[in-house]
């Protein structure tokens, strides 16, 4: 299964569902990131983490360790 | 405004005697860094010093915004991203608006980043109807190919809608008169989010008990949510607020027990009623956005060309290095020029301030208490530490006002996570640099609070501008 962590820069997923830690779902829940969210990666830092993407009109850096947990519909464009 | 003592202390977030002076209180709520602060001190007049970073908002600033009608006393309350508060600054801002945050409020949007920013505002309208929604940077939103459309925006929210650019002072004039004219005797309706059906009854049935228990003082169908969500802390507080036993109650403990029933029988449990509550406030902001918003161009080319110099990997970290040592270069050398021409002023006065006294028969003690002790230390300490901040604050806000220090904090989280912190150190570090308790005062914008401490605690081991001298 794909999740954000497997977006290089220029591609954009679609979220399936978030694998995190009551605490860290309401985050990213914030942030807008329900399901059928659509995430472009726009950034990557020079250390190659984190990764910056584009959410709901809005920058917002996520570390590649909570990207693994962002799983994402498997049709990719 | 800034760190005093009555923003910071435990009385920060008790807001009971605000409106002892008979004006209406206006609350200004919005997203971090969306010019809430440059509004706020527009309207009122007052400087409490904005721009620099993120999170300046300690406690809650009140002015007075006075216009030919009325006076209003206007509170700027901490930013947030929303009204399930993670941090004390967003606990203080949820309780402002939820328990009698005032007669209005005012919820200032980024136009450039609008969506995000209307959950914030549906999460208040679904609190209170007394709402003005104030679009700020009109101006960059446009320069971006972003439309917003007032007036549908206004009539899908059901609240009045303004467009301001916050620098331009007669933009605010329209705001001003929304304020003027807001119908506050009106009766109102709440903006109603939408839930799946069995969600909605649930709320409904706790929602009819709630509302006759309390009268109304606080908004049922929110407290009713909040209370199928288990949210303790928040249901003592507005018991304390309404001045009710809640949870003593037999007819809500009854009606909680029958829409808990309700969300049982479909299933639902509380993450994933968390889950629809939540994502409620995000797809009707989604479709409200789509709705009023016409995006033409995607980001810029140039933006896109400048990010990849700016947070590249062969060029962010040496072009980062190189930027942030120009800075403390020209603070450094610039300084010097200042403090020498401070210091001869200084000088000066000193030699007159001694000829004055001279002249007056003062014992040679107390001459020198005054002239070595009150007067050159302080001059001391202006000449050195005074040039350097001047420099350096203004050229570090220059970097945040261009977007640059997001970059900076983004190229460096990896290596400061690898010592436990996290990017958004090397800000506070740098900040350190010009003054160790801006420093310190700017962890807050680091969210996890392990990640703070580290950062706070390990501040002082930046030398400071009132150190670096010592070092020469």
């Amino acid at each position: 299964m794909k999740s954000l962590k497997d977006l290089r820069l220029g591609e954009s997923g679609i979220i399936e569902k978030l694998l995190v830690s009551a605490d860290m779902r309401k985050r990213f829940l914030d942030i807008g990131l329900i399901d059928k969210t659509r995430v472009s990666c726009v950034g990557i830092s020079p250390a190659g983490d984190p990764k910056a993407f584009l959410i709901r009109g809005a920058v917002i850096a996520i570390r590649l360790c909570d990207c693994e947990k962002i799983m994402l519909e498997n049709s990719k464009e | 405004m800034g760190l005093t003592r009555t923003s910071c202390s435990k009385s920060a977030s008790n807001f009971k005697g605000l409106e002892a002076d008979g004006h209406r209180v206006i609350s200004i709520a919005g997203n971090p860094n969306v010019g809430k602060s440059t509004i706020f001190n527009a309207l009122t007049g007052m400087k409490q010093h904005t721009g620099n970073w993120a999170g300046k908002t300690v406690g809650s600033a009140t002015g007075y915004l006075k216009t030919e009608k009325e006076t209003y006393t206007l509170v700027d309350i901490p930013g947030t991203y929303s009204l399930s508060p993670r941090s004390p600054e967003e606990e203080i801002a949820r309780d402002f608006i939820a328990f009698g945050g005032g007669s209005l409020c005012v919820v200032v949007c980024d136009a450039t980043c609008l969506e995000r920013n209307l959950a914030l505002v549906l999460n208040i309208a679904e609190i209170t109807p007394n709402v003005i929604v104030c679009v700020n940077l009109l101006d960059e939103a446009k320069r971006k190919g972003i439309n917003i459309d007032l007036d549908v925006l206004s009539e899908r929210l059901g609240v009045t809608v303004i467009g301001t650019v916050a620098r331009d002072k007669k933009s605010l004039e329209g705001l001003v008169q929304a304020i003027e004219d807001f119908p506050f005797a009106d009766k109102k309706s709440n903006f109603v989010m939408e839930y799946p059906k069995p969600v909605a009854e649930a709320i409904e049935v706790l929602a009819t008990v709630i509302d006759k228990k309390l009268n109304g003082k606080i908004n049922a169908r929110w407290l009713a949510i909040k209370m199928l969500c288990e949210e303790i802390g928040l249901i003592s507080k507005a018991g304390e607020f309404a001045n009710f036993d809640i949870f003593g109650d037999e007819d809500i403990v009854a009606a909680i027990k029958i829409a808990k029933k309700i969300l049982h029988q479909e299933n639902i449990a509380k993450p994933a009623l968390e889950y629809i509550v939540s994502a409620a406030a995000v797809s009707s902001a989604e479709s409200i956005y789509e709705a009023a918003v016409k995006k033409q161009a995607q980001k810029s080319d140039f933006d896109r060309k400048a990010d990849r110099i700016f947070t590249g990997k062969a060029f962010g970290i040496p072009v980062m290095i190189a930027l942030l040592l120009f800075i403390l270069w020209l603070t450094v050398s610039g300084a010097n020029y200042i403090s020498e021409i401070l210091s001869l002023l200084f000088g000066h006065i000193e030699n007159g301030l001694e000829w004055a006294i001279s002249r007056t028969g003062i014992p040679l003690a107390i001459k020198k208490v005054i002239i070595e002790g009150a007067f050159r230390v302080p001059a001391i300490i202006v000449s050195v530490m005074l040039p350097p901040m001047a420099i350096f604050f203004p050229l570090f806000t220059i970097l945040e006002d261009i977007g640059y220090l997001p970059r900076v904090a983004f190229n460096l989280d990896k290596p400061l996570s690898r010592c436990n912190g996290c990017g958004k150190q090397a800000l506070t570090m740098c900040m350190g640099l010009g003054c160790n308790a801006a420093g310190v005062v700017g962890c807050r914008i680091i969210d996890s609070p392990r990640e703070r401490l580290l950062a706070i605690l390990t501040n002082s081991f930046i030398p400071c501008n009132g150190r670096l001298p010592q070092h020469k």
